[in-house]
């Protein structure tokens, strides 16, 4: 049994005690959860250590018969992209129940639920970045729509259950769409090369151009929904308001990054011909979300849906530097999607205090929070700052890789795109002056500030938002040899040779 | 001289059993005092059963022609739709022991002081059982009749018993009544249309053997192959509750008790699907560019009515019927398939769909006020927090039924689908997917309105079952769910056994 498979299993185990423990002893609960999450987080730690740089093909292999009749098997192996987006998850999820203690409490069904919810949903996570077989990944990507359904509906607020529903048909309906492509895929490679779904032969097939386009819409449409691109967006504020904070960050930091990791997996690897028919339109989606997403952003008066139309803003530069098809721009696109997952967690967290303390989620409510509760209003500035990629913080690096991977094939979106970050700066400047500074509005005159749980809960994210922008070269060392060897593969070269670094 | 006709009794033991079973629960009710008759029929009943399992495992790798004077095919896959409809039977059996589902009397007029008085004295109508039992043997016959003939013998065998059971439920007993004649004249109709189709066959071919037919095919007018295909087609569908012959499902759905409906609606699909299959597989194969369009059509227009209509239901056992229409929409793409994935496909989408259904049903029988059982959904709200386990239960049914990956339903849609995609039929994996999407609304509506919504009044509650009844629902989730995560146990049988003889 491979390491990875442990590592994903364990989680499951958690589940298993958590459900032994009576419903009644809520605090051992949170306890033994938090507790199988971090070891889970050192676990995939080891995973990392383990990793050999230098091989950019699958590591951790290991594949055994699942469904004989279908030649499905439990095929697991990951590659740096993959590796990068299990460490994201497995470290986010204990810092989620650490910062987010109390979430369980209000729920329709009670603590023991909350954190079997979690503990299946991280199983599914490692799972479907873990795939190699595409079956399984199909599997994971849909059954991980069940416990996140349960998490909105059952503990969030506002008008919950319409929006898990929102969610799971949006998902649902991208979902069906990709399984008729994946039948569709399987029989083609029955009448090649004989039925598998191994992805390393399914990127073999010789597909005719009609069928080979069809087949990655249903595919793409799918990510699309997932990594929410306009015009597929619109479930992604509902689910967001809806969700508890830490729900939130698990759903737009590491759930819609299954989407812009499907696209990079599967509809550019297996589809690279119909990848670069369709690039100028995805572009365009991209460009559109980008700007789209700001200005929503702008307009908004509820936290939570400001920060779910600034991830729609993110993920249309991630999307954009994927297709870009430059290797500049998939690595940048890489390190998007692990920067933009620990920004958001910062973000979506301190949000949720501060509106656990205020009773409220409109902006306007906050005020002069800085003298009020200094430390709280710093980390929501650091978190703020991340957002809108101010040098030095770890977006920056990613926003800047891909917009320059991006201007070398394509200088008009590029443009467009930089576009971005000025809105950027006006959508998170205004919030944070209306929220942190200004008189004190009265309501806020005591709150109180972080506790030491809270505290010790951001830190890490705070850290490693510091760290990566100062120095992401462990992270892109993992990244860079997978992104150029997808680029390659799909059969682009980069337009300007790469500098020597 | 005359010769002794080859009846190969070994090979019809498996129905030869259920129906002295059916024969001697008959004799039970004249001699044995109403005190012990509940008792001792379902005993035979269940020993019944067990009995032609074990016959069914002991003749499964045999195979023949010529049984019962060459009018019953024995092969592979009529074994395994054999021992699935039993399988099925004896889950639903423990589902129609509880008697308080039925009638107390069912000669008495409703309203009647004869009804209320038969109710007073806990009288008990244990004739179901070899109704029951009758059913079920037609059922077996069903799908392994090598002629038309026998085909329809069975097809009575197995509706008039239905008929009659339809009409049992103990409450609302005229709206049960209602649907029983519902059910009786439009079978009647059917059955009518189908000896039509098969008079027309046999003018055609001179032969009323299934596989003499297909070897006919090409011999002379096709006029009449056609219109023969198509009025036996009509027969065969109105039991399976294809659109536009599926009206009468919603009604007789509702209206019957609900052990019978889970029952019909489990069992009778495999019995209808098997003859559909052989039919289609065997008879008809060679004139396929006659018969595949048309039911092509057929079968995307009921997966988008059953979804579409499902989704404006109130009452569960009527949304229920429509997901049952939907899914016959999905089976026939097996049909049309016409190759050996297509049978494997069926065969294990038949026996998981059926078990699950019967699963549905069986907590549909669960949940009561004080005076029966609440079919209405907007009863429902809030289930999940009165009873979580009952919910959770109903709530895994509903996403097998949706084709949620990791149940039984989404290994089975794979299935049949990947094997429709592969006979080139891509427009019937389109709409199904559609479909399945919008399926998916109603069933996820239900889950919204156990656990997401607070109950309004306290009036329905889920009662506790019968150990009966609790082994059926137990046995027939904890089947489901392990479907869904090992598939291969049944699909590899599903594989070895998808094989019909000519």
């Amino acid at each position: 049994m491979s390491l990875l498979t442990i590592v994903g299993g364990l989680p499951l185990l958690g589940a298993l005690i958590v459900a032994l423990i009576p419903s009644k002893s809520s605090e051992l609960i949170k306890r033994v959860a938090f507790g199988a999450t971090l070891a889970i987080a050192v676990a995939s730690i080891f995973l990392a250590t383990g990793f050999d740089k230098s091989i950019t093909g699958m590591q951790y292999v290991q594949s055994n018969t699942w469904i004989a009749a279908f030649n499905i098997n439990y095929a697991v192996g990951i590659d740096g992209i993959s590796l990068v987006l299990i460490l994201l998850s497995t470290i986010l999820v204990p810092i989620v129940i650490l910062a987010t203690w109390h979430e369980s409490d209000v729920g329709r069904w009670g603590t023991k639920s909350f954190y079997i919810l979690i503990l299946v949903l991280e199983t599914m996570m490692i799972g479907v970045f873990a795939a190699t077989d595409l079956f399984l990944f199909y599997v994971f990507f849909e059954a991980m729509l069940i416990p996140v359904y349960f998490l909105i509906g059952g503990y969030g607020t506002g008008n919950r259950s319409a929006a898990a529903v929102k969610f799971l048909l949006y998902s649902l309906f991208g979902g069906l769409l990709m399984l008729a492509s994946v039948i569709g895929i399987y029989v083609i490679a029955g009448n090649q090369i004989g039925a598998t779904f191994d992805l390393t032969k399914l990127a073999t097939l010789q597909i005719d151009n009609t069928t080979e386009n069809l087949l990655f819409l249903g595919f793409f449409i799918a990510f699309a929904i997932k990594a929410p691109l306009w015009p597929f967006h619109t479930w992604l504020p509902d689910a967001a308001k809806a969700a508890t904070p830490g729900t939130s960050v698990l759903l737009l930091g590491v759930l819609d990054k299954v989407g812009t990791y499907g696209m990079i997996r599967f509809c550019i690897a297996l589809f690279p011909d119909a990848s670069k028919t369709f690039t100028p339109l995805i572009i365009t989606l991209a460009v559109i979300s980008i700007i789209y997403g700001a200005f929503m952003a702008i307009g908004q008066k509820d936290i939570k849906g400001l920060i779910a139309f600034t991830s729609i803003s993110h993920f249309g530069f991630i999307t954009m530097g994927i297709f870009a098809m430059t290797s500049q721009g998939m690595s940048g696109a890489n390190l998007y999607m692990v920067n933009h997952g620990f920004s958001t967690a910062a973000l979506f967290l301190v949000a949720g205090w501060m509106m656990m303390r205020r009773g409220s989620s409109t902006i306007t409510d906050f005020g002069g929070l800085q003298r009020v509760t200094p430390v709280m209003a710093w980390t929501f500035f650091i978190a703020g700052m991340s957002g809108l990629a101010l040098p030095g913080l770890s977006s920056f690096v990613s926003e800047f890789l891909v917009l320059v991977g991006t201007y070398t094939r394509y200088p008009v979106a590029a443009v467009i795109g930089t576009l971005g970050i000025v809105l950027a700066a006006l959508y998170i400047l205004i919030p944070i002056q209306k929220t942190l500074h200004g008189p004190t509005t009265s309501g806020n005159e005591n709150l109180k500030d972080l506790s030491l749980r809270e505290k010790i809960a951001i830190s890490p994210v705070i850290l490693i938002i510091v760290v990566m922008g100062f120095y992401p070269k462990p992270v892109l060392d993992l990244i860079n040899p997978t992104a150029e060897k997808v680029v390659v593969n799909a059969g682009f070269t980069d337009p300007i040779a790469k500098m020597g670094k | 001289m005359l010769t002794a006709p080859s009846l190969t009794y070994s090979l019809i033991a498996p129905i030869l059993i259920v129906l002295g079973g059916a024969l001697i629960g008959v004799l039970v009710e004249a001699f044995l005092g109403r005190a012990h008759r509940a008792a001792v029929q379902l005993t035979i009943s269940i020993g019944t059963l067990l009995l032609a399992l074990q016959q069914l495992w002991r003749i499964r790798d045999l195979s023949s022609t010529t049984a019962a004077v060459n009018s019953v095919t024995i092969d592979k896959a009529g074994i395994f739709l054999q021992a699935t409809v039993v399988v099925l039977a004896l889950v639903a059996v423990l589902l129609i022991a509880d008697q308080d589902n039925f009638v107390a009397q069912a000669s008495a007029v409703p309203g009647s002081n004869e009804e209320k008085s038969s109710l007073q004295e806990k009288s008990q109508q244990t004739e179901i059982f070899p109704l029951f039992l009758f059913a079920v043997a037609g059922m077996m016959l069903f799908p392994v009749a090598a002629d038309l003939i026998t085909l329809f013998v069975a097809l009575e065998v197995f509706s008039l018993p239905l008929y009659l059971l339809a009409g049992l439920s103990r409450r609302r007993r005229l709206l049960s009544q209602e649907s029983a004649l519902k059910y009786f004249l439009l079978g009647a109709y059917s059955s009518a249309f189908f000896l039509f189709g098969a008079a027309f066959l046999y003018g055609y071919s001179g032969t009323i053997s299934i596989s003499g037919i297909s070897t006919a095919v090409g011999s002379a007018n096709n006029v009449f192959l056609l219109i023969g295909i198509v009025f036996v087609s009509v027969g065969l569908l109105f039991k399976v509750g294809a659109v536009p012959f599926h009206s009468w499902t919603p009604d007789v759905y509702q209206g019957a008790p609900t052990p019978i409906t889970g029952f019909m609606a489990a069992a009778t699909k495999v019995a209808a699907f098997g003859a559909l299959l052989r039919i289609f597989y065997i008879g008809f194969a060679e004139e396929q560019a006659l018969w595949r369009p048309l039911i092509t059509v057929i079968a995307i227009i009921t997966m988008l009515f059953g979804s579409l209509v499902a989704i404006a239901q109130r009452d569960v056992k009527r949304m229920l019927a429509y997901s049952s229409i939907a899914h016959a929409g999905f089976l026939l793409s097996g049909v049309v398939a016409l190759n050996k994935d297509g049978l494997a496909a069926s065969l294990f989408y038949l026996f998981a769909y059926g078990l699950t259904t019967l699963a549905a049903f069986g907590i549909v029988t669960l949940v009561k006020d004080s005076s029966g059982e609440v079919s209405d959904l907007n009863r429902w709200t809030g289930l999940g927090k009165k009873s979580p386990l009952v919910a959770a239960a109903f709530s895994f049914i509903l996403l097998s039924f949706a084709g949620i990956p990791l149940t039984s339903g989404f290994i089975g849609k794979f299935a049949i689908f990947s094997a429709a995609y592969k006979s080139g039929n891509i427009s019937l994996v389109v709409v199904g997917v559609l479909s399945s999407a919008i399926a998916a609304f109603f069933y996820i509506r239900v889950i919204i309105m156990m656990f997401f919504t607070d109950p309004i009044n306290d009036s329905v509650s889920v009662i506790i079952p019968s150990v009966k009844s609790r082994i059926a629902i137990i046995l027939a989730t904890v089947i489901s769910v392990v479907l869904g995560v090992m598939p291969s146990l049944l699909l590899n049988a599903a594989t070895t056994y998808a094989n019909f003889i000519k």
